[in-house]
């Protein structure tokens, strides 16, 4: 514990650096205010380049410390180039006689200049190349990906090594994997089948765990918040569901109440009853993904709000104060980092179990 | 944004707010009631809760 | 929403996807595979070793029960043989007592007979003795008296008295 919470003061710490070069100047309040809206933005956002944070010089200029990444795009051709070549947005790139450039975080074609146009809405209407760009996010997952890989391969070979018993970061894992079998995947899916989807509860409980843990340390990175990542991650339970679905699955769906009604009786509920269960397979997995990126976003935006309160504050009273809450909410959010890995694997794992249940035929008529 | 949708998404939110409430409550009074199902109860409070939880995102995204 | 659908990044998705789904498949042939079969492994081992605790000690109270049961017989079987030698030596003595008095009864018996046959015998003896005395006496007593006749027919007469009165 102890352990923890130091680690917790150095990511306030560091998440302080980049206000505390604000706070040198004398802007006015207002500024400040649009100043810290726009970096909370910038920090949910994906980034081109890894920085860790930035600062600004005497002369006015801003230094970023990080590495840049490479930029992937499919214009008539694969256009690779590093994302230094953006200034973080301040010049545009130049790659064989084509130009892009970084605007409200989106790769857009422009002429030299950097040109953006825009539609009645102020939507730029410049052309968008498909962007397949390692980003921040990606060498993020990659990480995870990595560690996990490592990690748990690591904890398969310590049985064979060691007769059967789990040593070393193995120790602490090991009842986790025995949690999401016993007491998620077994009891929502069923000891017959849960042997088939343990892979896919277990990769995606220790993914979005690493991940959303990921966010909350000074890497700064915000993937799980990531609309892109749990749709990628809730179609994969979409996919799944519906694909390991068996005969009462769908059956369940299409003609619900079975044979406790005659067809002339079941016609007209089925007009309103087929929709509603066909937009039922489709509203499960949008809950799942909206649920698991509007919990990690909201957790950052109201962290990363209440620090920058203390520099709006500034008072002796104010700053201790929303220092007090940001730490709280830090160690709020940790549980939600596990609690919404537990949610999505567990009503993964219940959507599973629908899927994959049989009936018995003659009690079904009664029990929907 | 206008004001009326902001004003609706905040009652989603009370009524999201309010029905957890009422699954948490009610799942404590369970709790308190039969102490060794704990586990069976948590795990039906915590469906139930996002499955509500859900719903509040929804409306708070479609103002957003 | 217009928002949401404004920050998905395609690129991102695709990479997501294509990420995972590889993290998938490397881990349920490196990890979870393993890991899985270790751990129902250990746990078909822990079962399997609780059945045979649970059947050694069936065993070993079946044992039990056979040490109680020969106990039991082997206590009984002792009872039974002080019964009988209890019973051995009470009649050993019985019968000895019996014969011990039969051997007495047959002792006096013999040595009232010896007394019997000896006490006839002195009594024949005696009669004998006595006869020979009376015979020697009467000789004397004859011979004086026949000195004289009327007393020696006097004394034939209280004789044949006498005689007659035995």
């Amino acid at each position: 514990m102890q352990r923890k919470l130091s680690l917790k003061a150095s990511l306030l710490f560091i998440f302080l650096i980049p206000f505390m070069s604000m706070a040198g100047g004398d802007t006015p309040k207002t500024d400040k205010k649009s100043e810290i809206k726009a970096y909370i933005q910038h920090h949910l956002q994906d980034s081109y380049d890894f920085s860790l944070f930035s600062y600004t010089t005497e002369d006015g200029s801003h230094k970023y410390v990080g590495a840049p990444l490479p930029v992937i795009l499919w214009d008539n051709g694969l256009v690779v180039f590093a994302s230094s070549k953006f200034h973080h947005g301040e010049t545009v790139a130049e790659v064989d006689g084509n130009f892009y450039k970084l605007y409200h975080n989106k790769i857009y074609k422009t002429d030299a200049l950097g040109t953006i146009n825009y539609d009645d809405h102020q939507h730029p209407t410049n052309l968008k190349p498909l962007d397949l760009s390692i980003t921040k996010g990606v060498v993020m997952i990659l990480i995870t990906a990595l560690l996990m890989f490592f990690l748990f391969r690591g904890l398969a070979r310590s049985y064979a090594q060691n007769k059967g018993i789990a040593t070393g970061t193995g120790r602490f894992f090991e009842p986790i994997v025995l949690y999401i079998r016993d007491d998620i995947a077994i009891p929502n899916i069923g000891q017959k089948k849960h042997m088939r989807y343990m892979p896919f509860l277990l990769t995606v409980f220790f993914f979005v765990w690493f991940l959303n843990i990921f966010g909350l340390t000074p890497l700064g990175v915000n993937v799980t918040g990531n609309i892109a990542v749990t749709t990628a991650l809730a179609i994969m339970t979409f996919l799944i569901t519906n694909f390991t679905g068996t005969k009462d699955y769908w059956k369940h769906i299409f003609d619900p109440l079975g044979d406790s009604m005659p067809w002339y009786g079941k016609v007209p509920l089925y007009i309103i009853l087929i929709p509603i269960e066909v937009l039922g397979v489709f509203i499960k997995p949008f809950s799942l993904l909206i649920r698991l990126y509007a919990n990690m976003q909201a957790g950052h935006i109201v962290l990363m709000s209440l620090i920058g309160l203390m520099f709006i504050f500034k008072s002796w009273l104010g700053s201790p104060l929303s220092f007090g809450l940001a730490f709280a909410i830090s160690l709020i959010e940790i549980l939600v980092a596990l609690l919404q890995a537990y949610i999505f694997t567990m009503l993964s794992a219940l959507y599973f179990g629908f899927a994959s249940e049989e009936h018995d035929h003659h009690d079904e008529a009664h029990a929907h | 944004m206008e004001i009326p949708v902001m004003v609706g998404a905040g009652l989603v939110v009370i009524g999201v707010g309010l029905g957890i409430g009422r699954i948490g409550g009610s799942a404590m009074d369970a709790i308190a009631r039969q102490p060794e199902s704990y586990g069976k109860i948590q795990t039906a409070m915590l469906i139930a809760a996002a499955l509500i939880e859900g719903i509040g995102f929804a409306a708070l995204f479609a103002v957003s | 929403m217009e928002k949401l659908l404004e920050d998905f990044s395609l690129g991102l998705f695709v990479w997501q996807t294509v990420l995972f789904v590889g993290l998938l498949f490397l881990l349920k042939k490196y990890a979870w595979g393993p890991i899985l079969s270790a751990v129902n492994e250990r746990e078909a081992g822990i079962k399997d070793a609780l059945n045979l605790a649970e059947k050694a000690k069936m065993e070993m109270e079946n044992l039990q029960a056979d040490n109680q049961k020969l106990l039991k017989e082997a206590r009984a079987e002792r009872e039974a043989m002080l019964k009988e030698a209890r019973e051995l030596k009470s009649s050993m003595i019985e019968s000895a007592k019996t014969e011990a008095k039969e051997e007495a009864n047959k002792l006096v018996a013999n040595a009232q007979a010896a007394i019997e046959t000896e006490k006839k015998a002195a009594i024949a003896d005696l009669k004998s003795v006595v006869a020979e005395l009376s015979i020697s006496i009467a000789e004397t007593v004859v011979r004086e008296e026949l000195s004289d006749k009327s007393k020696q027919e006097k004394l034939v007469e209280s004789m044949l008295k006498d005689a007659t009165l035995n």
